[in-house]
């Protein structure tokens, strides 16, 4: 494969698209797959075929299109590439796919209803760049991610590129990990590239496991070309020819479809040995987790991928230095390597133009909880909580009130109303007791308990620690006691306190960053929150009305 | 200057403590002449009186009637001392909670483990009912002072007492104090 | 061998190059408290017993694992460190059944030594009683789990100094327990060799000799670890 081949057979994949009158695509993501997504393809390739029109009218599944909340999603592409008429349909089950089929893709008369409005702030305020082609490609089609521009990045790079120049165009450009820290990815690279060894890995984190984060997965189902040509790019960058996916084996439709990518890929020799004919080697394999949180953390994700019990180890060394079978190692995050090829794509200038001073780029974000659409969505940084919750995510449902914004899963915090404009990126958030953390924000309105949302994610933390060090194992056993006492309504003033001092022992004293940041949302609750604290111990009521019935019940039994 | 009173109270212990409170010997001689023990399960004395000054607590709470006594004692006493592994930890008096509740400790001792009639012993009014969990003194009420050991030895016990009765301090005991 | 000079609590000493702090500390006649530490043995840095402050740096340092460098000013016992020490000991007291009075290591205990010299007195934190099972399978020797504290110095001198690994850990979170082989009866491990070593690391009761009554596993051997390792590494063969 050259450059050549490449763009030929990108060329003639879009000439054969643009020569059916109707592109059918059926969001096949998590989302839609749980409702049934599968059905509705099915019933429009039945219905297309019933019709005689498979000449006319392509119909395929593609990755998530971020609307969860009313998938199933099917977009009909009408006319030239250039200039196509398009109908994005949303609650489409087998009945109204025969429709769909029938009256639109038959007789060309689009349907009145189920339809979602292009103008609607949900996609008008999006920025895609990680989801750019997730929702248009079939993910299971290589030639459909080649037409919308796969791997063109990483040819450019191998051809044109010395890795210090792919380097300095990821400095350049500003992008910071997205799995939550924050960290500059420029330099971890030229960490890793400058660090000695005899061989370098690449890891691609996918172990997402924050309660109600699914970012990591829509991007691996959806385009997981994206992830494999943003790996090859590191792993050229910082001269390593081994990469490794580590996701999880919740995510089975992710670890199917990047098998098939690897295959293809390998096919095509856009993976492997010579890669476009350079003399640039990368193989990719999967490691699928054993669903643990803490192997989302770098060093017990590492020696889980060496076959190890899944638990970290003190830092330094630092995987760059000592990582994976004690070589330097660079472990990136699944959105922070989707970036790669768009960053080398179109320069890390552009990237930078992007976002804030200090955060650049976009995010993808799972909107989830007390929102209307909940789903996936991918903003610029530096966009306010109140855009991304009003504007982009419709609002709260039912006519409540807002009360907090949840970011960074059970490492984060709650930011209260007082913060809706807040602009999203790691410093502002950090400043209101929160994190960016890898892109989890779930709303919560009047009928969110925030006691209860602390208890529920220090339950979380609890069950997720992998019991190597003390404040961690038992001091989240400890917090989450007492946090149900107070829920329970039989807290007492002390436990405040008593919390307070054990979080601090949690922060400073664990080993690793699942248990340095599990008092998180304890702390942020307390800080913002701290009357629906008081209310559960001093008046022994619940003010959201969640605990209610517990503190009842613990009356009776008393 | 009016004399200091002390007590003693014993709740689910095995009187192990009392006994090495009761190895202070001729030193129970001084105690007594400087300071009045009001209440103890050594003197014939049914209620706990008011305005004790010191009182040692042995035992966990394991039933209804230790923790009215706890809480008695708790009202009426100024320094309250945890006195003993079982009032400060629970210890061996403990050993039942992972069991389960009382339910289940009286299944098994009454009814899984009997080998003639098994019948849960029920008598209302005289055999106090077991609460769910054991606890130590200071899950139910604030304790003011924690003698541990099982039980703290006789010279342990003697130099808390001097100090909080504010008497001449005696010869310290050799050993810092610790559990068991 | 080059040395590398800095400060510890307010006093300037010296080091070798790549020695933990820990090893300076003990040098210098700091005191610190250790529980997953043992001499001979690798370090994982679990118990965060250790943990220093280092001038300069946001986070606390396990000085087990930790390089002395160059410069570098250590603070072993602030307010803060004693505090966070206290619990953490508390906390082991909590987490599982560790009844002293009944304990065949009552006396000659690590953890029950490290509550008396930091003047623990009593425990805050709540019981959790947990419901635990005692491995008697051994001719030998017993697992009890009530007194465990999974500090691993058994899997470790299991896996480092015997070869044998019998020991691992299994399961997650508070539910975390030694095993031994796949979790099987440990007398029923085919790879243990019976040589006793975990038994004589192990810092509390957990592992134990048979026939011992409460207090009775005295003082246990550890002089053996150093004698192997300078065996092994130094090619000195002198106890």
């Amino acid at each position: 494969m050259n450059r050549e081949e490449l763009e030929a057979l990108a060329a003639r994949r879009r000439a054969a698209d643009g020569e059916r009158w109707h592109r059918v695509s059926v969001c096949c993501g998590s989302g839609c797959h749980s409702m049934g997504a599968e059905q509705v393809l099915a019933t429009l390739k039945g219905e297309v075929g019933a019709a005689g029109l498979t000449r006319e009218v392509q119909v395929h599944a593609s990755g998530c299109r971020g609307l969860c909340a009313a998938g199933t999603l099917v977009e009909v592409e009408s006319g030239p590439a250039d200039g196509a008429e398009r109908h994005l349909y949303v609650g489409v089950d087998p009945e109204v796919a025969v429709r769909i089929a029938r009256e639109h893709l038959v007789d060309g008369r689009p349907l009145s209803e189920h339809h979602a409005d292009p103008s609607d702030p949900f996609f008008a305020r999006q920025q895609r760049i990680v989801l750019e082609s997730a929702g248009r490609i079939d993910p299971e089609d290589l030639e459909s991610c080649l037409a919308a521009g796969a791997y063109a990045a990483l040819e450019k790079a191998v051809s044109e590129m010395t890795p210090a120049e792919v380097l300095a165009e990821v400095t350049a450009s500003g992008l910071r990990g997205r799995g939550g820290a924050g960290y500059p990815t420029g330099l971890k690279w030229s960490t890793v590239a400058k660090a000695a060894g005899d061989r370098k890995y690449v890891i691609c984190n996918g172990d997402e496991g924050d309660p109600g984060a699914f970012m990591d997965r829509s991007v691996l189902d959806g385009d997981p070309h994206r992830v494999l040509e943003g790996m090859a790019l590191a792993g050229y960058a910082v001269g390593a020819e081994q990469g490794y996916v580590y996701v999880r084996a919740e995510y089975p439709l992710a670890v199917k479809r990047l098998k098939i990518a690897i295959k293809q890929a390998e096919r095509l020799q856009l993976l492997g040995n010579r890669i476009f004919d350079s003399g640039f080697n990368f193989r990719v394999d999967i490691r699928i987790g054993a669903g643990a949180f803490v192997c989302g953390e770098e060093t017990a994700l590492m020696a889980s991928v060496e076959g190890k019990r899944g638990s970290p180890r003190p830092r330094p060394p630092w995987p760059a230095q000592r990582g994976l079978f004690g070589q330097p190692t660079l472990i990136n995050n699944v959105e922070t390597l989707a970036n790669v090829p768009a960053i080398v794509r179109r320069g890390g200038a552009w990237f930078a133009g992007i976002g804030t001073a200090k955060s650049k780029g976009t995010k993808v974000f799972a909107l989830a909880g007390k929102v209307r659409h909940t789903g996936l969505i991918e903003v610029p940084m530096g966009t306010t909580l109140r855009e991304i919750i009003f504007e982009v995510g419709g609002g709260i449902p039912g006519g409540r009130a807002f009360k907090a914004a949840q970011t960074g899963g059970p490492s984060g915090g709650c930011i209260p109303a007082s913060h809706l404009d807040l602009p999203v990126d790691y410093e502002s958030l950090a400043a209101v007791g929160s994190i960016m953390g890898s892109g989890g924000l779930i709303v919560m309105d009047e009928t969110s308990c925030m006691v209860d949302v602390a208890r529920y994610f220090m339950g979380f933390c609890r069950e997720e620690s992998c019991g190597k060090c003390i404040p961690c194992r038992a001091g989240t056993v400890q917090m989450h006691e007492l946090l149900g006492k107070i829920a329970a309504g039989r807290g007492e003033l002390d436990d405040l306190g008593r919390l307070e001092e054990l979080a601090d022992l949690l922060g400073a004293a664990s080993l690793c960053g699942l248990g340095q940041t599990a008092p998180n949302p304890v702390l942020s609750t307390l800080r913002h929150f701290k009357d629906e604290y008081l209310a559960h111990i001093e008046e022994r009521r619940c003010p959201a009305g969640v605990c209610g019935a517990g503190a009842r019940a613990e009356e009776v039994r008393a | 200057m009016s004399r200091k009173r002390f007590a003693t109270v014993w709740l689910g212990g095995c009187s192990g403590c009392h006994m090495s409170f009761l190895d202070q010997d001729e030193r129970l001689l001084e105690l007594v002449a400087a300071a009045d023990l009001v209440h103890s399960p050594v003197m014939d004395v049914k209620r706990y009186p008011e305005g004790v000054d010191v009182c040692l607590v042995e035992g966990a709470v394991a039933n209804e009637e230790h923790l009215e006594t706890l809480r008695a004692v708790r009202a009426r006493t100024r320094i309250l001392v945890a006195f003993g592994d079982c009032a400060v930890t629970g210890n061996v008096t403990a050993l039942r909670n992972c069991l389960g509740g009382a339910r289940e400790v009286l299944d098994r001792a009454y009814l899984e483990l009997a080998d003639v009639t098994p019948r849960i012993p029920c008598e209302p009014g005289l055999v106090p009912p077991l609460l769910d969990r054991v606890a130590p003194l200071h899950a139910h009420v604030p304790v003011d002072r924690f003698l541990p050991g099982c039980p703290p030895s006789a010279d342990a016990i003697h130099a808390v007492l001097l100090e909080l009765l504010e008497l001449p301090a005696g010869t310290p005991p050799a050993a810092a104090p610790r559990f068991g | 061998m080059s040395v590398v000079t800095l400060t510890l609590d307010g006093r300037p000493v010296s080091a070798r190059e790549g020695a933990t702090l820990l090893e300076v500390c003990q040098e210098s006649g700091v005191a610190l408290p250790t529980l997953c530490h043992l001499d001979g043995l690798s370090d994982v840095g679990a118990c965060r017993l250790c943990l220093v402050e280092v001038a300069g740096q946001r986070k606390l340092a396990a000085a087990c694992v930790t390089q002395a460098q160059e410069g570098m000013e250590i603070t072993t016992g602030s307010e803060r460190l004693v505090r966070y020490r206290r619990q953490i000991v508390e906390l082991l007291f909590a987490e599982r059944n560790h009844v002293c009075a009944v304990c065949v290591a009552n006396g000659h205990c690590d953890l029950q030594r490290l509550a008396a010299s930091l003047g623990i007195d009593h425990v805050r934190y709540a019981y959790q009683h947990p419901a635990l099972r005692l491995d008697a399978s051994h001719p030998r020797f017993v697992a009890d789990h009530d007194r465990c504290v999974l500090c691993t110095r058994c899997v470790r001198v299991c896996d480092e100094i015997e070869g044998a690994h019998t020991w691992d850990v299994a399961g997650r979170a508070a539910g975390c327990q030694v095993v031994t082989d796949l979790a099987a009866p440990w007398g029923e491990s085919a790879s243990c060799t019976g040589c006793g070593k975990c038994v004589q690391v192990c810092p509390t009761g957990a592992l134990f000799e048979k026939e011992q009554a409460a207090g009775g596993m005295l003082s246990k051997h550890r002089d053996f670890l150093t004698y192997l390792k300078n065996a092994r590494e130094k090619k000195e063969w002198l106890r």
